[in-house]
This record gives C-alpha cells, sequence and structure tokens, in this order.
C-alpha cells in the first residue's frame, strides 16, 4: 500500500451508506470523494484520479453496470461495486465488464477493507509491479514459473488444464473471477459457455489442494458469480 | 286437476332456449315453395328492400336471377357482395363467398337456393352448412327452398313425378327456422308463366323438366308443400301452447323404433320413420341388428346399413347398433326396454323359403310376439331406390369352389374309412364317420361346403354301405327313414357349426373394438400427465386406424397448438391449421371423409369434455386408405370422447393446481404481513433505542454500557438482514420472478460456499462432513441450494447448544440425492416436524425460541420447486434430523475426464 493515503471514489445514490462510509474509511487511512450519480462520478473519476471507485450497481440516472463500460473505456482503475444479495447476474454483468469485485450490501468494515485492500495491490501490480513467481497461503504453495504446487510441503500433481485454472486465479488472488472469466482464459474465447468444463476440474483441484474439498480453505466459490482464491490461510 | 294444467316446466325451458338461441343466433326466413318458378327469388328480394327501407343492414350474398327481367330489376339498390370465382374442371364457377359475409358481418344477409351443392374445394359442400355458419356468427338469413329438396320427402317426391332430386336439405334445417313463408302459386298459373318463358330450366334438363311440371305433379307438390307448412304450424302451436299450459297435449310420449337391415331399403325404411316419427311428434331411434349372418355379406351390403343409421343421425334420430343372432327377440327386447310404442320395419325384399317355412319371416315373428307394441310394416321395394345405392356397387359374393371341392374331398375319405370299417362296425357307426366329416367341412369351409358334404354323405352311404350295393336304390324302406334323420342331423350340425363359428367372428371383431377402447380407457385412467395422455391417445388412434394422429389443445386465447409439434409436419401447414381452428371454433367433425372442408388431409374430431371443448383430434389416414365407414368413424369418435374427457380431467387437474398455488401465495401474503410486523418490529425496537440512548445520552454512559448498545444495535442488524433475505428469497419464489437455473453440478461446492458463509456461526463448532467420493452431479440452481443449506445449518446452530456438533451428509439414492443436516440439540417437539416448514408458525411451540420464521420455509419453497421433498425427524440417539432430496432427472452433460485442451499458454 502506498505511504499517502489512498483516495477512494464513492458513486452512490443512498445518502445513508454515504454517511456511514464517510465516517468509517478516513479512520482506516482512506481519503473519500463521493458522487451521488453515475455521470458526477465519472467526472470525478477523470479529475480526481482516485484509485479505487467504490460503485453502487444501482444508481438514479445511468446504472453501474454503464459506469463500469464508460470507466473502462479510458481507465484501469479497480472498481469494487455494491450490491444486494440476490442479483448475482448484475454482479456477473459488471465484472464480465471490467470490474474488479463485488461487494453484497449489507456488508461489514472488514469485508469491505479486505477487498479494497485487495483492489489496491492488484492495481499497483498491474503498475509495473510484477507478481512474485510463488504464490503463498497457508500451506499452499504456486511456484507458476516452475509449474510447481505444494500444499503443506507436499508436491501435487496437475494436470495442464488444473494447473492453467490454478494460475489464472493465482494471478487474480483475493479477488473474485467470474465463471466466464475463467473459462475464456482457460479454454479460449469458445468455452465461454461450458460451465460444466469448469466444474470438473475445480472439482479435481479441490481434490488435489484442499483436505476438505468440501470445506475448502483455498478455493472458494461464490454461488452464481464465481471463483476466489482466499490469500490469507 | 291443477297440476295438469301448469305449464311444463321442461317446454318453459325449451322455449327460453329456443328464444335464448335466436337471439344471440342470427334468424333464418326460408322462402318456401312448391316448385321453381312460384316466385321464391322474387317474394325474398321484396321482403330485403322492405328490410333496408327500416335501415336494416341488408347485403346480398348470392342470388340466380336467371336472367328474369322482374327479379333482376329488384336486385338494383341492393348492396351485392362479390362473389367467389371457383375454377372447377376448366369451367370457372361462381360461388357464395361464406368468408366475405362472415367478415362484412351484415344484420340480414340474402342466400338463395339453400339446396345448392357447393363447388368442390368450398369449406362446406352444401349451402344449407353455409347458412348454418352464418347464422351461429349472429347473421339473419333469407333463403329459399322448394318442397322436393327436404330430405325425408325426397323419395315421396320422386315417386310421384318421377324425378329423383339428390339435392336434398336436412329436415331439421325447415324445422328450425325462425320463420318460414310459403311462396304459393296455383299450378295453372305456374303452367302459364312456364309457357311465358319465365321459369327457368337448365337446358340439358329440359326433358325431364318437362316431365316434372305436368299439372298433377305440381298439384302433389303444391299439396306437399302447404302439408309441410301446415305441420310446421301446428308443430309451433304445439309448443306454444305446451308452454301456456292450456293444454295437455300428449297423454304420454310416442317412441318409434325403426329397424332397418342390411338391404337397399334401409334408407327408404328410415325415410318412412322419420315421416311417422314427425306426424306423431314421437322421439325416434333407428336400431340395427348386427347378426352373425351378416359378417358373411360383402361390404356394400353392409355398407347400406351403415347410410342407413348415417341418415337417421342426420334426421335426427338416434341411431343404435346392438348384435345378436336373433334378430326378432333383439329388437323386441330393446323395444320393451325402452318402452317404445311402435315398430318400424321394412316388408323383406327377397322371400328366404326355406326359412320362411320353417320359422317364419323376421316380420311375421315379429308381429306375432309383439304383444302390445304396433308394428308398421313399410315397403322396402329395392329397385326404385338405385338412386340410394352406396357408391361401391355390392360385389357379387365370392364363390370359394374350393371349399366344395374339399367337402366332396372329405366325403369321399369318409367313404373310404368307412369302407375299412365296414367289415367289423354296425352300419349306425359308419353314419358316425360321415357326421364327423359334415362337422369337419362346416368348421372349415362354412355353410355351402357343409351342406354339400351333408348330402354327398347321405348319398354315399346309401352307394356303398345299403344294400343292394353300388347302387342308389334301397331294398328295405326303413332305410329312407334313416337316410333322413341322417341328412337332418347333418344340416343340423352344419347349420350350428357355421353359426357359432359366425357368432365367434362377430363377437372377436366387437372384442376388438371394445378392446381397443379398454386399453385406450385403461391408460388413460392411469396417466396423469397431460404429455403421457397425448401420446397414450396418438398410439391408441394410430393402431387402430392406420394414420399419422395429432392431438391439437386450446391454449388460454382459444388457440390450438400441438404440444409435440415436431413429430408430424402436417399439423404445421397452415390451412391445415385453419381447419383444426374451425373444428374447435363450431365443435364438429370437419376434414377429409366428411363434408366439411373435406379438402382437407386429415380429418378433424372435436373434442369436448363435459364442460367444452378442450382441442382437436387429427387424424390423416394412408393416403391409399378409404373414407371411414360409420362403424369406424363411431368407434373413432367414442375414443375421442373419452380423450377429450381424460383430457379434460389433465387441464382441470392443472388449472386446480394453479389455484391452490394461487391461493397459498394468498396465505401467504397475508401470513407475511403478519410475521413482518413482529419480526421487523422486535429488532428495530432494540436498534433504535439503543442508538437513541447512544445518540442522546452518549457522555452520561460508561464504556461498558456504551459497547454493549453498539453490539446490540449490530446483532439486532444482522437479524434484520437475514429477514429482509428470507423474504425476498420467498417474495421471489413465490411470484415465480425467479426461474430455476439448473445446472448440473457437484454438491460439494454448494456445501463449501454455504459453510464459507457460515464461517462466524460455526466457529466454535465442529461440523462433520460426509459426502461420499461417488456422489453424481446434480441438477440444481446452485444459488437456491446454497440458501436451503445455510437456512439448515443456520437453523442448526441456533437452536442447539453451543459447542454441539453438527452433521451434513450427502448420499445417493434411487434417482435422487438425499442431504442430511443433523444435530445433537434438543430435537423437535411432538408433532412440531412437519409443522415448521410451515409459514410463519414459529414461537407457538416453543416461545422461547426466536425467528425459526421464514428461513424453513424457504427452504422447502427451494425444494419443491427442485422437485424434491424436505422433512424433519428427531434422531433415535438425541438431536434432530434435516433432511432433502433432490431428484436426478435427465443426463449431466458429457464431462470428459479431461476437456478439450486449452490453449497454449503464455
Amino acid at each position: 500500500m502506498s505511504d499517502v493515503a489512498p483516495t477512494v471514489l464513492l458513486i452512490e445514490d443512498d445518502p445513508q451508506i454515504r454517511r456511514f462510509l464517510r465516517a468509517t474509511l478516513p479512520a482506516h487511512g482512506f481519503r473519500l470523494i463521493e458522487a451521488e450519480a453515475g455521470e458526477r462520478g465519472l467526472v470525478e473519476a477523470a479529475t480526481r484520479n482516485p484509485e479505487v471507485v467504490l460503485l453502487d450497481l444501482g444508481l438514479p440516472d445511468i446504472d453501474g453496470l454503464e459506469v463500469t463500460r464508460r470507466l473502462r473505456e479510458w481507465s484501469a482503475v479497480p472498481i469494487v461495486v455494491l450490491s444486494a444479495r440476490g442479483l448475482e447476474r448484475d454482479k456477473v454483468a459488471a465484472l464480465d465488464a471490467g470490474a474488479d469485485d463485488y461487494l453484497t450490501k449489507p456488508f461489514g468494515v472488514e469485508e469491505l477493507l479486505a477487498r479494497l485492500r485487495v483492489a489496491l495491490r492488484h492495481a499497483s501490480r498491474a503498475g509495473g509491479d510484477v507478481p512474485g513467481p510463488v504464490f503463498a497461503a497457508g500451506g499452499l504453495e504456486v511456484d507458476l514459473a516452475a509449474r510447481r504446487v505444494r500444499t503443506a510441503g507436499q508436491e501435487v500433481h496437475l494436470t495442464p488444464t488444473e494447473f492453467r485454472l490454478l494460475a489464472v486465479l493465482v494471478k487474480h488472488a483475493g479477488k473474485v473471477v467470474t465463471q466466464r472469466q475463467l473459462l475464456v482464459e482457460v479454454w479460449g474465447p469458445g468455452a465461454a459457455g461450458n460451465a460444466h468444463y469448469l466444474r470438473v476440474q475445480m472439482h479435481g483441484l479441490r481434490h488435489k489442494l484442499e483436505k476438505t474439498p468440501a470445506r475448502p480453505r483455498y478455493l472458494i466459490t461464490e454461488p452464481g458469480v464465481g471463483y476466489r482464491l482466499r490469500e490469507e490461510g | 286437476m291443477e297440476n295438469d294444467r301448469r305449464p311444463d316446466p321442461e317446454a318453459i325451458l325449451a322455449r327460453i332456449e329456443a328464444d335464448e338461441r335466436s337471439s344471440s343466433r342470427g334468424r333464418l326466413k326460408i322462402f318456401f315453395g312448391a316448385a321453381a318458378g312460384v316466385g321464391k327469388t322474387f317474394a325474398m328480394l321484396q321482403a330485403a328492400h322492405e328490410r333496408l327501407a327500416e335501415g336494416v343492414d341488408v347485403v346480398v350474398g348470392h342470388v340466380v336471377t336467371h336472367g328474369r327481367a322482374e327479379t333482376e330489376a329488384l336486385l338494383a339498390g341492393l348492396p351485392i357482395l362479390p362473389e367467389r370465382q371457383v375454377t372447377h374442371r376448366g369451367h370457372v364457377l361462381e360461388e357464395f363467398d361464406l368468408d366475405a359475409a362472415l367478415a362484412r358481418k351484415p344484420k340480414v344477409l340474402i342466400v338463395d337456393e339453400l339446396a345448392h351443392t357447393n363447388a368442390p374445394g368450398s369449406r362446406h359442400a352444401r349451402r344449407h352448412q353455409d347458412v348454418e355458419e352464418l347464422l351461429r356468427a349472429g347473421i339473419d338469413v333469407y333463403t329459399t327452398l322448394n318442397v322436393q329438396h327436404i330430405e325425408s320427402l325426397n323419395d315421396l317426391v320422386a315417386q310421384i313425378t318421377g324425378v329423383t332430386v339428390r339435392e336434398t336439405v336436412p329436415d331439421s334445417v325447415l324445422e328450425t327456422a325462425d320463420d318460414v313463408a310459403l311462396v304459393d302459386l296455383p299450378p295453372d298459373e305456374l303452367l302459364a308463366r312456364l309457357r311465358e318463358g319465365k321459369v327457368y330450366i337448365p337446358e340439358q334438363a329440359e326433358r325431364a323438366m318437362a316431365n316434372f311440371f305436368r299439372k298433377g305433379n305440381l298439384i302433389a307438390l303444391r299439396e306437399m308443400s302447404l302439408r309441410c307448412t301446415a305441420d310446421r304450424v301446428d308443430a309451433q302451436m304445439q309448443v306454444y301452447r305446451k308452454a301456456e299450459g292450456s293444454e295437455r297435449t300428449w297423454p304420454i310420449t310416442e317412441k318409434i323404433l325403426v329397424c332397418i337391415s342390411p338391404s337397399p331399403s334401409a334408407v327408404r325404411v328410415v325415410r318412412a320413420g322419420r315421416r311417422l316419427a314427425r306426424r306423431l311428434r314421437a322421439e325416434w331411434t333407428v336400431l340395427f341388428v348386427e347378426q352373425p349372418r351378416h359378417v358373411a355379406l360383402g361390404e356394400a351390403d353392409r355398407e347400406y346399413a351403415t347410410q342407413g343409421l348415417r341418415l337417421a343421425e342426420q334426421l335426427g334420430a338416434e341411431a343404435i347398433t346392438i348384435s345378436g343372432h336373433d334378430a326378432t327377440e333383439e329388437v323386441l327386447s330393446f323395444a320393451r326396454a325402452r318402452n317404445f310404442s311402435r315398430i318400424v320395419v321394412g316388408k323383406p325384399a327377397r322371400f328366404w323359403w326355406l326359412r320362411e317355412l320353417f320359422v317364419g319371416s323376421f316380420v311375421e315373428r315379429l308381429a306375432r310376439r309383439s304383444g302390445d307394441i304396433d308394428v308398421f310394416i313399410v315397403h322396402g321395394d329395392a329397385k326404385e331406390d338405385d338412386a340410394a345405392r352406396p357408391a361401391i356397387p355390392p360385389p357379387k359374393p365370392a364363390v370359394d369352389w374350393s371349399g366344395y371341392a374339399w367337402a366332396a374331398g372329405t366325403v369321399a375319405a369318409c367313404s373310404v374309412i368307412a369302407g375299412v370299417m365296414a367289415r367289423h362296425f354296425e352300419l349306425s357307426n359308419l353314419i358316425m364317420v360321415y357326421l364327423l366329416g359334415v362337422v369337419i367341412s362346416a368348421t372349415r369351409w362354412g355353410r355351402g361346403p357343409s351342406l354339400l358334404s351333408a348330402l354327398l354323405g347321405v348319398a354315399a352311404f346309401d352307394f356303398f354301405f345299403v344294400p343292394p350295393f353300388l347302387t342308389f336304390a334301397v331294398s328295405d324302406y326303413q332305410y329312407v327313414v334313416t337316410f333322413l334323420v341322417m341328412a337332418a342331423v347333418a344340416v343340423t350340425i352344419s347349420t350350428l357349426t357355421v353359426r357359432f363359428k359366425e357368432q365367434a367372428e362377430v363377437a372377436r371383431q366387437r372384442e376388438r373394438r371394445t378392446g381397443a377402447l379398454y386399453s385406450l380407457s385403461r391408460e388413460l385412467a392411469s396417466t396423469r400427465s397431460l404429455d403421457a395422455m397425448i401420446a397414450a391417445i396418438r398410439r391408441h388412434v394410430e393402431e387402430a386406424f392406420e394414420g399419422r394422429t395429432a392431438v391439437l389443445l386450446a391454449g388460454e386465447d382459444g388457440r390450438l397448438a400441438t404440444r409435440d409439434a415436431a413429430a408430424h409436419p402436417f399439423v404445421q401447414d397452415p390451412k391445415e391449421t385453419a381447419v383444426a381452428q374451425w373444428v374447435h371454433e363450431h365443435a364438429e367433425a370437419a376434414g377429409r371423409g366428411t363434408s366439411t372442408l373435406a379438402g382437407a388431409e386429415a380429418l378433424y374430431l372435436p373434442l369436448v369434455g363435459s364442460r367444452g371443448p378442450v382441442g382437436v383430434l387429427a387424424l390423416r389416414p394412408e393416403p391409399d386408405r378409404r373414407p371411414l365407414n360409420t362403424d369406424q368413424m363411431h368407434l373413432l369418435e367414442t375414443f375421442a370422447n373419452q380423450a377429450a374427457l381424460a383430457l379434460e380431467r389433465a387441464l382441470l387437474a392443472r388449472e386446480a393446481h394453479r389455484s391452490r398455488l394461487a391461493a397459498e401465495g394468498e396465505n401467504l401474503r397475508n401470513a407475511l404481513l403478519a410475521a413482518v410486523s413482529h419480526d421487523l418490529r422486535t429488532p428495530l425496537a432494540a436498534i433504535s433505542g439503543a442508538a437513541s440512548s447512544l445518540a442522546f445520552s452518549e457522555d452520561r454512559l460508561p464504556p461498558p454500557a456504551r459497547r454493549e448498545l453498539v453490539l446490540t444495535i449490530h446483532e439486532e442488524a444482522e437479524r434484520m438482514t437475514r429477514l429482509a433475505n428470507n423474504l425476498l428469497d420467498m417474495g421471489r419464489l413465490q411470484s415465480r420472478s425467479v426461474a430455476l437455473r439448473r445446472e448440473w453440478q457437484p454438491l460439494e461446492e454448494v456445501f463449501g460456499a454455504a459453510l464459507q458463509e457460515l464461517d462466524l456461526q460455526l466457529r466454535d463448532r465442529e461440523v462433520v462432513l460426509r459426502l461420499p467420493a461417488d456422489l453424481p452431479q446434480v441438477p440444481i440452481d446452485e444459488v437456491l441450494i446454497e440458501r436451503v443449506l445455510v437456512n439448515l445449518l443456520e437453523n442448526a446452530a441456533r437452536y442447539t447448544p453451543p459447542g454441539t456438533p453438527i452433521e451434513l451428509a450427502a448420499a445417493a439414492g434411487q434417482g435422487e440425492v438425499r442431504i442430511d443436516v443433523l444435530d445433537r440439540g434438543p430435537g423437535l417437539l411432538p408433532g412440531e416436524e412437519s409443522r415448521i416448514f410451515e409459514k410463519f408458525v414459529r414461537g407457538e411451540t416453543a416461545p422461547s425460541r426466536r425467528g425459526i420464521g421464514l428461513g424453513l420455509a424457504v427452504a422447502r419453497s427451494i425444494v419443491e420447486a427442485h422437485g424434491g421433498r424436505i422433512w424433519a425427524e428427531n434422531r433415535p440417539d438425541g438431536g434432530a434430523a434435516f433432511r432433502f432430496t433432490l431428484p436426478l432427472k435427465g443426463e449431466p452433460p458429457e464431462s470428459p475426464s479431461e476437456p478439450p485442451e486449452p490453449e497454449p499458454g503464455p
């Protein structure tokens, strides 16, 4: 994380949520810029150069999905979308349109801070900081360069596809990755609809990496959205 | 007695019905005359002008003026509908355009010549059918009709004038007409008009017509038309008087039974019966007793009976076929059972001397044994009825001569055997050998050959075994008695055997038909799903009638649609669909083999249940098959009735299911309001209380108290979140706004996600997972099933003491997977097991517990939406078990152990 307080642009129409974040974020070392509508948010994003954007999907003027698309036309700033439970399709659409992560309302402070930290870290990496060739979380170690994977010190043999799937998740460690994103990155654009490929591979991967596959420590399922590789073991 | 004069409620009802029908139906006015040229069209057009002058919307649909100036002059000033041009065999015919008339929908439509036969390719074969459709569409129709075109008078006219009219109109058309205006002209004036060339006569029929327009004929026709009109007026009077209760007209209702046989006279007997029934205003029924001997008749002969039955139905009688051996017996028992007061039979056309000598003719026996039932014998001379002959000429019964040869051979064989036996056995035993031969001939080759073998047997016996041998002479006259007895026995045996065989054949045919029906109805009774029913109906009809079938069901908008259209392309054809739609809307059969829309590829029968039409059954016979005969048609109709009732049952069940769901939704909404007010207010009270004390007296509160208040707010807010989530889920599930997004997937993932979500609540617990490695994938909506697991696990965590273990297990069963959430808590109270899944029953049995509320109800809704079951029970060794199943329907997608190789890495 950078030394100066990172700037968060909050695009949200609900005054109570803005009030809550206005009270909370500065206390945790963030600077907050607020915008109460989509168009205003786009202007703020262009002029104030925030380090991360918190975007509500249900805005009064243009919807959050549209904001994501327009923001992505010229900016790589990490976007964390806020949305209610039950609107998984909207979340997936925003993520596939270029958002980095999501938070389900209502959310707790810890959850919010964790998402912001992951987003900022990925942004700084994208800015030239190459991720270490070795990912480590808890007992899981993934050496991308050597194509080697260990759990609890034991080397694990993965099929090429499993490795590739794991590599994509490592690249986005901590962030949610949609099914579509995974399918496209692992199997190519033609496979976007074949969710069952993914399930089969994920099943195999879990059984090789997790002690209790049905209660995974690393490979977390986000129902209806995708998967997340948990960093803090 | 006072009661006798009270109006008959049924009569009043009938009159009201008639009034009502005529209010929504168009009114039919017939300008009725004795012959062409009396001025019917003229009178009709005059009436049209009168109506037009009154401001009524009158349109001429079709009028033939035959170039008569007076008539043509009358056409002027009337709006005329353009005619439809039909090309038939190179001729361009002008036809009345039914569809244009229906589209124009005037108040009154003028359509000339009710008896007209439409050009091939028209919707209906006959114009009176067009008119019927117009009336049903609420259009009043004026039309013209001559007496000789009335069905039941048809053969009387033919007898009187010698001219057979083929275009006939069912009597019911005239009877149900709202108005009949008799257009009368004395014969002399008509003849004068004829001489003046004012009567149109087609050139080709000039001679026949000249014959027709003889004064004698005209007087007879005039009398007929007058009587016909008088009968009608009389009938109207009866209806009126009956309804007014002024007089009890008929002490008892007469019932007439008309018996027909498979002979050319059948049609004639039916018409005679009809006339009698009409004159007596009696109910009438046409009966055909199918006898074993009829099986031996050719199809054409049987077609006579079929034709008679069909005519009977057209004339409004009930047509019934029964089978039995003794026609007299069957007719009389039928008549007695149903209280017929009169029986009409035809005079036999042929004289079966043998039969009549011994047992008397059918008519004689009937007359002898009829008791108090009157028997009317009408003449059934076949010669004049050539017009009514079936289209297929009856083929001469093909005589199978080989049967006779075989019979003769059998007798020869018997003689050889008898010859061998003659040395050791008495003559009486030899007779037995010949009788055996007769039995064999009767069973194998039928009546003729068996009679031959009987005669040959007697002759051979005489020739070979009765002294003097090898001559037919007989020395001892007592042998004459032997011969006679032997012949009588042989003939009797042969008759009985043949009859037995024929009866077996009739029984077999009936059996086959009944069997087909029985198996259909049995299958329909055991089938619940609509699609399975349709499949069963199609299969049975196709088996019985050899053709392609389809069942079209009406949607909510009344449009027909198949549920499995891919199977039969003919139903997709818009022309065919239009026919089907017509059939559905009019609840009448149409299409191939009927007189309506006969050009269609398939035959369409309406499926009418007890509450109205449900759809249409289509049968497209194999191209080379002949149209169905009446018997088959009846069978098909019976099939259709069965099918309609079954389909109606299924549709009603579906409707009931829907309305039950709706009612459930309604109950839910009510309970929801009650629950929301409770479940929202409690945490709200805590939050707002705690928050207000923080807001207004924060500085006076010691830090631990402040912390306590903050925690209260946080916990209560979490509780409200849960409630809001469940409410949201429930609402969406109930409103069906969420379509299940089922995908085949391993349960493990959903388990993981649910446990992840409840990480905090389950932190201090041991969670035991039992997931077999070979658990199949399950077709589920993962988001929703995760909710089920979260709710069940949360429930377990909340209502069991901290630190007690929770088990989560899954196991594959027969066609389903069962998931168990097990705890070691206090278990469920008796009776609570099923109630806790009902919405908002929380608190009644365990007042101290909070918030069971919606969680389990949501779980139930989701599981049931997946087609599974959910229930709770106490574990025998302590604790509660919540279990649910998920069906494994369909096939999981192909999941290769290694999916396609990904693109090469970067």
